[in-house]
């Protein structure tokens, strides 16, 4: 079991950080009066963690009993979707993004299942199912008016957590019947508490200065921070402080194209480079991460005056990642781009 | 499992819940209790409903005439449109007659082309149930069925042309209410079967008089200001601003006050000092939360990023020769913090547009960018580059001049 999983917080009290949110969400589970929540933040902040922490608190043990469930439901025009629903007697949980523009007959269907069914166990602690919606931000526009009018009607028999990266794309009517809840990313310090626990409980050497290193390297996601930190003690026998922290291997890739661009501005780089853009596209890295640690890793390297300039250029071609259709395309246009303003 | 298939059990079972008449009550008490404060404070009748005092007149003729045009409202969220067909609704028929006079349909609902050829057909077409004497002698029980189509703006094009006919062909038993945010995505030859309501964005006096109205009815503690500030974060939508007040209180007061039994209640006014009591204590985490709402922790639930935050960002954007590290920094942290591009990107646009120390020459320029940028994030580009790509142009600008 990665040490991910296995010292995951269960209960709100053994959270490391964010004590003030973990003593509201324990007051809001606690006074019988849950609202609809909408918790959004980076990743690797402990949105989930939180979560599945505050339904502890609600249900009890049992809402850590899960299976599950493939459903099949049939869209108006008879097309048959299968879709997977992960359920505790408590509360489901399911991402609507997995069947992309059909997201609003799930919603639509599944929802109101839920929410016209009462809770059949009388001993169970509160009357209300849970239904926690992941990448909500996802949703698309027909879905989410989908679940306005679901929210108010079916209040008393279901409740809602929409786990968002950014309310961003949540629109305002939704907003306004949730209570938002943001989980800012763990600072370096806090990361280097949790690594610290980390290793008191798995019995290793501790390690203050790697484990700062290690912070800084993460970036503020705990979840990258502590798979790092398990794949040096998996690694190494000995531990120092200095030790090289490896990065994953696409990143790894990703600085080997950033260091051959700044190596020299040939349009034979791009033919050099777009073998290596292909291998971490089939090797399903999105196009936005490659574009934007690209991003960064020329910043890192470049002069000061340039870096307004890649950053706009970055800017412009991330956005026609998202609008255009293949994405090969733009990442080396941008390449070709970078390699002009170096030239320059 | 197998209790659960056995008919003749659970038959048994239902009686004996039944006859033990204790948790039926305090199930009803529950339902009481988790009515969200939107749905409790809804007006009871059209005079309640607040800042509309054109429709409402209009409306309240109509009431006694007992002849109803089809209506179109329109308006932005939370000025009161659903509110006020459901008053109108209920002074019209009674809580009784309306469940069968009354067909209310909402985005949640399926409502293709099929749905409006068969459901709402049908139920145009019925005939008018009778009211008891009873019913008639309190309320005026007019001949004519409500059908009300909330959300009406996400409805399809196709779904709102087969409408047409039906509106006109059953408009002797049957009245439409379409209520929609956007009245241009109604297309016309609907809109011009109904007669128009505005509704406009609330006021500051009445949203301010119901909001403290509310507090008052709730024993909301909360400092000065905090209305103000609901009213600023919320932007006229009524629904919004007491949504926040309610969960702001929910953080506040875990326990409200119905939850608490007669005599507990005693004592805690006894000891008006005493922290609230949550029901488990934890052993390591000290739940005290302060009692009183504060301004703060309502920007928090409504996603309003910290004053000082900003300021620290255009300083950083002011500062000559610009520094690339520092900006970068603080948008990372920003990003890290999870506050939203969107939330960002208004903020920034409010302190700069309305700064006067900015020229209007750049003003002229940043404001294209911005323009650029929130379309960018509507599309739904990585927020992180984005942001520093908006805050490097802008520190350009600031720079040249």
């Amino acid at each position: 079991m990665l040490f991910l999983d296995k010292h995951r917080p269960r209960a709100l009290e053994n959270l490391d950080y964010h004590d003030g949110l973990s003593a509201r969400l324990k007051a809001l589970a606690n006074s019988g009066d849950f609202p609809h929540l909408l918790v959004y933040g980076p990743s690797g902040a402990g949105k989930k963690t939180r979560i599945v922490a505050t339904l502890r608190a609600l249900f009890g043990p049992g809402v850590e009993k899960i299976k599950i469930d493939s459903r099949i439901f049939t869209t108006t025009s008879n097309r048959k979707l299968e879709f997977n629903i992960v359920a505790s007697v408590y509360h489901l949980e399911i991402t609507p993004s997995d069947v992309g523009n059909y997201d609003r007959v799930v919603v639509q269907s599944l929802l109101k299942e839920v929410a016209q069914t009462q809770q059949l166990d009388l001993n169970a602690r509160q009357r209300f199912k849970v239904v926690v919606i992941n990448e909500a931000d996802q949703l698309s526009r027909d879905a989410q008016a989908a679940l306005r009018r679901t929210m108010e009607k079916y209040s008393p028999n279901l409740r809602l957590i929409l786990i968002a990266n950014s309310t961003a794309n949540i629109i305002a009517p939704i907003r306004s019947r949730t209570l938002l809840v943001r989980v800012a990313a763990p600072r370096h310090d806090e990361i280097v508490k949790v690594l610290t626990h980390v290793a008191e409980l798995e019995m290793l050497e501790s390690n203050p200065g790697l484990y700062r290193r290690i912070a800084e390297e993460s970036g503020r996601n705990l979840r990258r921070a502590l798979m790092m930190f398990e794949s040096i003690y998996a690694q190494n026998d000995t531990i120092t402080a200095s030790m090289p922290i490896q990065p994953p291997d696409y990143d790894a890739l990703i600085q080997t194209i950033a260091d051959e661009l700044l190596a020299d501005h040939t349009p034979a780089r791009i033919l050099l480079v777009r073998p290596k853009l292909y291998d971490l596209l089939t090797h399903c890295i999105t196009a936005t991460t490659i574009l934007k640690s690209l991003t960064f890793k020329l910043l890192m390297k470049v002069d000061d005056a340039l870096k307004a300039e890649i950053v706009k250029w970055g800017a412009h071609y991330e956005h026609r990642l998202h609008v255009g259709s293949k994405v090969i395309f733009h990442l080396e246009a941008f390449v070709a781009k970078v390699l002009r303003i170096l030239e320059r | 499992m197998a209790a659960f298939f056995d008919i003749a059990a659970r038959r048994a079972a239902a009686q004996a819940a039944a006859a033990d008449a204790a948790p039926t009550t305090s199930r009803s008490k529950d339902t009481d209790r988790i009515v969200p404060w939107v749905e409790k404070y809804r007006p009871k009748s059209l005079l309640d409903v607040t800042a509309q005092d054109h429709t409402i007149s209009v409306l309240r003729r109509t009431l006694q005439s007992a002849n109803l045009p089809h209506m179109l409202f329109y308006g932005p969220p939370g000025t009161g449109k659903t509110s006020t067909i459901l008053a109108l609704a209920k002074e019209l028929y009674g809580p009784e007659l309306m469940k069968t006079r009354v067909l209310e349909l909402n985005a949640s609902d399926e409502r293709g082309i099929s749905i409006v050829r068969e459901k709402v057909k049908n139920f145009a077409r019925v005939a008018v149930s009778n009211p008891t004497s009873e019913q008639s002698k309190k309320y005026p029980c007019p001949p004519y069925k409500i059908i009300i189509l909330d959300e009406a703006d996400s409805m399809t094009q196709d779904a709102q042309s087969a409408l047409r006919r039906t509106m006109e062909t059953y408009s002797k038993i049957t009245r439409f209410c379409l209520i929609c945010n956007y009245v241009t995505r109604i297309i016309d030859p609907l809109a011009s079967r109904c007669s128009k309501f505005r509704f406009k964005s609330l006021d500051e006096g009445s949203a301010r008089e119901r909001l403290v109205g509310i507090a008052e009815r709730e024993e909301v503690k909360y400092e000065e200001g905090v209305v103000e500030a609901l009213i600023r974060v919320s932007d006229g939508d009524l629904r919004k601003a007491i949504t926040y007040l309610q969960s702001a209180a929910k953080l506040h007061n875990p326990i409200t006050p119905s939850t608490k039994k007669d005599d507990e209640d005693d004592i805690m006014s006894g000891n008006e000092h005493a922290p609230p009591q949550s029901s488990t204590s934890s052993p390591k985490l000290d739940l005290a939360v302060p009692t009183t709402i504060t301004v703060r922790s309502i920007e928090e639930i409504a996603g309003v990023i910290p004053t000082d935050t900003i300021t620290t960002l255009i300083s950083a954007l002011e500062l000559k020769p610009s520094s690339f590290k520092g900006i970068s920094k603080i948008v990372s942290e920003l990003v890290a913090d999870g506050w939203s591009a969107g939330q960002v990107v208004l903020q920034l646009y409010q302190s700069l547009v309305f700064n006067d120390e900015v020229p209007s020459k750049a003003k002229n320029e940043i404001v294209m960018y911005f323009s650029e940028i929130d379309k960018r994030l509507a599309d739904g580009s990585d927020e992180h580059l984005q942001i520093l790509d908006l805050c490097l142009k802008i520190s350009g600008i600031l720079g040249r001049n």
